[in-house]
């Protein structure tokens, strides 16, 4: 089953119920922060790659917490994984390709993924394979907002804002202000 | 010759640009479509400057150039952009084909589209001959230029240079000068520039301005005709001289090149006139000395060698969104 499979299941849905508030998500980020650092050993050698496009924001969201932490904000990459689909050759219409700017080599450094939500596992493993072309970091992890469950492929999150039981129907969503911090979570039900 | 689909209130999404199966003209092609093609050669551009520059987009995918005409640099740009998606890539040039054979354009194509092609890039020297392809073959159809018809994916490459000089492409007074009846580059230009709300002005000697030319304008954008250079040149932001054609011209359109240089050749002088930030821009092979200045081929308002860069993110883009999916878009 395709993201956009789902997606068009949208008829007849519920309103849409908050599962995370501006303030849960900020003392997430805050504790992934310090989970990140503990982790390793410092900030020393890590640096951020934000999944476009939910993940952007939240990549620098997470830095300014761990640079609260250790006042050195580690340096950020942005990532379009649309490339590196599985499903691309299936569609008929092509989605939008975006920048893709990681100013710095990955060779040797440990790289925490950043995403907004964690469903399939199919958009972390194109990140994956899209890492490969930058260079081969010691360690990759990945840190997300919000874990909905039903994967696809054997992939995992090691750090998570909030687990939230869903059914594969269903809509997350996480929603961001124009400055890029997190206003909240919201799930709407299958019909 | 439907000029495409059009996706009036019939789907739900109106802000989904439409691409279409094929690509054969700008005049097919809605302003937002092409935006969202310049828009996704933004994220193509960044791939050149990797240390890995490949990525696998359209892999297992094949992409055939097929160039009826002598052409190195728009065929070695489809190539590399190809294959930086990562696609099979089969050049196929006419000296080396059955045409000399006495084999018909239909007859070729279809032999190559058994080998179970997805992407035949076409140039030709007969207008309309894309179109041709279209009709015939399974295969996305990318129009690479036909006689003096069309050149769509140099008009997309000049539309993302002029974007990323200028930021935008709206209100822009642009000069194309040259012989506009020889130069496709000039009519898919045109199309592409007054649809995303450019003032073109057209300048060229009468006898190189085909009458009606100003008929392929479609708005927001408008277009003039003159014969006068410097009058055009006064606030341009962008100056587009064409290469002068002498090959295709059959009879002299003009004396001569010293006179041509003399009137409607592009020097520092007559810069001054431009607007403050202006960009000159190239089609290339430049003939120095005749449409363009060695002061001014050289300076730091000259996008020539930008474009040809340009150029391979662009035809990225156009492959990539042509090629994929079994065709179903059409």
């Amino acid at each position: 089953m395709t993201p956009q499979h789902t997606r068009s299941e949208a008829g007849g849905r519920s309103a849409a119920r908050e599962i995370l508030s501006a303030d849960d998500a900020a003392r997430a980020l805050k504790r992934m922060a310090h989970e990140v650092l503990e982790s390793g050993k410092g900030a020393g050698n890590l640096v951020l790659v934000g999944i476009r496009r939910g993940g952007e924001p939240l990549a620098h969201r997470l830095a300014d917490a761990i640079q609260q932490i250790e006042s050195v904000q580690p340096p950020i990459g942005l990532l379009d994984i649309t490339l590196y689909r599985d499903d691309l050759g299936q569609r008929a219409d092509q989605p939008e390709v975006r920048e893709t700017r990681i100013p710095f080599d990955i060779t040797g450094k440990d790289v925490l993924l950043v995403d907004d939500v964690l469903f399939t596992g199919r958009t972390i493993s194109a990140a994956l394979n899209a890492l490969t072309d930058f260079g081969r970091p010691a360690h990759v992890l990945l840190a997300v907002l919000v874990d909905r469950g039903h994967r696809e492929l054997p992939i995992r999150a090691d750090f998570v804002g909030k687990n939230i039981p869903t059914s594969p129907g269903d809509r997350v969503e996480v929603r961001f202000g124009d400055d890029g911090t997190v206003l909240g979570a919201t799930l709407e039900d299958a019909a | 010759m439907s000029p495409s689909a059009t996706p009036t209130g019939s789907t739900p999404e109106t802000t989904t640009p439409r691409f279409g199966k094929h690509l054969l003209s700008l005049r097919d092609l809605s302003a937002d479509t092409i935006t969202a093609l310049l828009n996704t050669a933004d994220g193509f551009l960044e791939i050149g400057t990797r240390t890995v520059k490949k990525v696998p987009a359209l892999r297992g995918k094949t992409v055939v150039n097929l160039f009826f005409e002598p052409s190195t640099r728009t065929r070695t740009s489809f190539e590399l952009a190809a294959k930086r998606l990562s696609a099979d890539v089969l050049n196929i040039t006419v000296a080396a084909s059955s045409v000399v054979k006495g084999e018909t354009l239909t007859d070729t194509a279809r032999t190559i589209e058994a080998m179970n092609t997805d992407t035949v890039v076409i140039r030709h020297a007969a207008a309309g001959a894309p179109q041709l392809l279209a009709e015939t073959l399974n295969s996305h159809v990318i129009n690479a230029g036909d006689g003096a018809h069309e050149h769509p994916t140099q008009g997309l490459l000049d539309l993302f240079t002029i974007r990323r000089a200028k930021g935008r492409i709206e209100g822009l007074n642009v000069v194309i000068v040259g012989d506009i009846t020889h130069s496709r580059v000039a009519r898919s230009g045109l199309i592409g520039l007054t649809k995303l709300g450019a003032h073109v002005r057209l300048v060229a000697p009468p006898t190189m301005i085909p009458s009606g030319i100003e008929k392929l304008s479609e708005g927001p954008g408008d277009v003039t005709v003159g014969y006068d250079l410097d009058a055009a040149l006064k606030g341009a932001d962008v100056i587009m001289p064409l290469r002068l054609q002498l090959e295709r011209q059959g009879a002299p359109l003009f004396p001569g090149k010293r006179e041509y240089a003399t009137l409607y050749g592009i020097n520092r002088e007559r810069m001054a006139a431009a607007a403050e930030g202006a960009i000159v821009m190239h089609p290339g092979p430049i003939n120095r000395g005749v449409e363009i200045a060695h002061d001014v081929a050289d300076s730091d308002q000259s996008t020539i060698l930008s474009q040809v860069t340009h150029g391979v993110a662009v035809r990225m883009a156009v492959l990539y969104h042509y090629s994929a999916g079994q065709g179903a878009a059409a």
